[in-house]
């Protein structure tokens, strides 16, 4: 097992080296001159002068390559333009925000998406099936911020249940955390939930015409026996693999969730560096997140091996 | 698209015998075949209506609207939809209508740059990695790298980057998608080559480039194709996203995330700013998956949701 995970953890590394030269040229490809766009219209020459030389963009590409991987392995990514502060921590700031609006997604995402390609895939061709096929279709089709736009327009605006936005720690007020995150947890969860019963429903049909399925039904086991035990525990195996996108598409998807629902998330931070030209944090934030998933598609694996122990000596 | 590229699992020389070898009297044509059990599909054709809808107003947008979708009109603001302005007008009194219905044509026009160049530069990387297996390893690496990427974040970044313009959303968007389409190319690829037909070909002296071109790639296109449609789906609500956030195309330029991202400030009292482009937009990405759904069902019916 032990060695899987090496393996795994070795097989990342090219991976994430061709990730973080990406990054690193990303902002190297800035037409014309990235200073003076970093700076504006309004700049005086001196001030561009002043950004090239913070940021070393007046030293040759492989004295710059050189020093940024440097910095990189001693744990930093330059400083954030805007906020004034070191990428890494601000980075580390906002990211609880977003683990903590993506966690609560993800479980709405298992429990919506396993249970009802669960119930379709069991009362197959039926209109229970049907119904739940077309939610999951309707839930991979609608936009999550026009979803996240009606409910606020319904509950916040309308009915006052929820706020239409902002945040407040769950450390400080559980209560409030969970309101204020109940309408971007659902418009964040719908599409991957919609994705997560169609996978589920697809996968569990494939097990459910195995022969072991036919034999435990010959010997009489009972249908919820059969579900769960047998077929559910085989199903789970490849719809754990999912779980890897589904983290990925969600922290995609968080980005316009708390754009539309003010959360100072890392999502908000990297739109605001965009559109502020902030490039040191839209680099190392871009960098910093992309790492993160990389390592949750490690654990995703190693899950996998855990499950499934013939995966292990491929 | 060449006609052998709807047939799955059958080499391509079917399509060239001679009409006389073609056995017996009326048998239809394999193209034919595929085609009418597509137009028998009734997800297929739901979807193929509901874009087909979307992309009519697209082609049409200068003769069916009168107004600029840009031009101002002050005093006509906020006017509810019904009346003289089908869909009503927004906040700078500009009609709903000519900006949905522009709005429509540059959704179509991104969607489908965006698969026209997945579909070359993500068959041209992977069929070079599925077939000539000494390229695999960098160029898959590279490809493994952008896919780890967070997909819109990525493209932000590369708007970013470049600047806020149509072409620049579009070149992001390829960057993002194009490595996922070389990957699914790149997979059935690599189970062509492996036909015996391949080894018929080899034998009889073909050379490799016309043994991949000619006979594995019409043969490995079936799941590409599908997945060009969930892509254009996937591309029309990625431009929406990016224009919501204010790094798609520049305003005044009618896109459908850009207006509900402006209706926002006005949901209480005119939230037909908002709903008006959501429901395009929505009915543009359902048309396209169930397009796709009916795709996959025909053309790569293992892959299949409707067994």
């Amino acid at each position: 097992m032990i060695g899987f995970i090496l393996r795994r953890v070795a097989g990342a590394l090219p991976v994430l080296a061709i990730v973080s030269l990406i990054t690193f040229s990303l902002m190297r490809l800035i037409p014309g001159d990235p200073a003076a766009a970093i700076a504006g219209l309004s700049a005086t020459p001196q001030m561009i002068a002043q950004i090239r030389a913070d940021l070393g963009l007046d030293e040759p590409f492989l004295t710059q390559m050189v020093s940024w991987y440097g910095n990189l392995f001693q744990g930093s990514l330059g400083r954030s333009i805007l906020l004034g502060k070191g990428v890494v921590e601000v980075t580390f700031e906002r990211l609880p925000v977003t683990l903590g609006l993506s966690a609560y997604a993800l479980v709405l995402t298992l429990l919506i998406g396993l249970a009802s390609g669960i119930i379709a895939a069991i009362r197959h061709n039926t209109v229970v099936d049907q119904i739940a096929m077309a939610f999951a279709m309707i839930g991979i089709s609608v936009p999550s911020f026009f979803l996240g736009l009606v409910m606020i327009i319904l509950f916040a605006v309308h009915l006052g249940w929820l706020p239409s936005g902002g945040y407040v720690t769950f450390q400080s007020d559980p209560w409030g955390w969970f309101r204020s995150m109940t309408m971007p947890a659902i418009s964040l969860a719908l599409l991957q939930a919609g994705l997560l019963a169609r996978i589920t429903r697809s996968t569990m049909l494939e097990v459910l015409r195995q022969d072991y399925i036919r034999t435990a039904r010959a010997k009489g086991l009972p249908d919820w026996q059969i579900v769960f035990r047998h077929a559910l525990a085989n199903a789970m195996i490849p719809i754990t693999t999912v779980v890897g996108i589904i983290v990925s598409l969600l922290i995609s998807g968080s980005v316009v969730t708390e754009a539309l629902f003010s959360i100072p998330g890392i999502g908000q931070l990297l739109t605001q560096a965009v559109l502020s030209r902030d490039y040191p944090m839209v680099q190392g934030g871009l960098l910093l997140v992309t790492v993160f998933l990389v390592i949750v598609n490690i654990l995703v694996e190693v899950a996998y091996a855990l499950l499934d122990p013939r995966v292990r000596y491929e | 698209m060449s006609e052998a590229a709807v047939l799955p699992g059958q080499p391509a020389e079917t399509m060239e015998q001679p009409a006389s070898a073609v056995a017996p009297e009326r048998r239809i044509h394999p193209a034919l075949a595929t085609l009418r059990s597509l137009f028998r599909h009734r997800l297929f054709v739901t979807g193929l209506i509901l874009f087909g809808i979307i992309a009519i107003l697209a082609v049409l947008a200068p003769w069916i609207t009168s107004a600029n979708p840009n031009r101002l009109a002050m005093r006509f603001k906020f006017l509810p939809p019904g009346g003289d302005w089908v869909f009503g007008t927004d906040s700078f009194g500009r009609s709903m209508w000519a900006r949905t219905v522009y709005g429509a044509q540059l959704s179509m026009l991104i969607g489908a740059s965006v698969v026209l160049i997945n579909a070359v530069l993500g068959t041209l990387i992977g069929a070079t990695a599925g077939y000539f297996r000494r390229t695999d390893n960098a160029l898959m690496r590279v490809n493994d790298a952008l896919m780890a990427f967070p997909a819109i974040l990525l493209a932000i970044a590369v708007t970013a980057v470049l600047g806020p313009s149509t072409m620049n959303v579009i070149i992001a968007l390829a960057i993002v998608y194009v490595p996922r389409t070389a990957r699914i190319v790149r997979a059935s690829v690599i189970v062509q080559r492996e036909m015996d037909y391949v080894q018929a070909a080899v034998a009889s002296g073909v050379g490799q480039l016309r043994i991949l071109w000619r006979h594995v790639l019409p043969n490995a296109m079936a799941p590409m194709i599908v997945q060009l449609s969930f892509l254009f789906a996937y591309a029309v609500l990625s431009e929406a996203t990016l224009s919501f956030l204010g790094v798609g195309a520049v305003p005044p330029t009618p896109t459908w995330g850009g207006m509900m991202a402006e209706g926002r400030d006005f949901m209480r009292d005119a939230p037909w700013i908002i709903a008006i482009p959501g429901v395009a937009l929505m009915i543009t990405v359902l048309g396209l998956n169930m397009l796709g759904d009916g795709l996959r069902d025909v053309l790569d019916p293992r892959m299949g949701m409707h067994q």
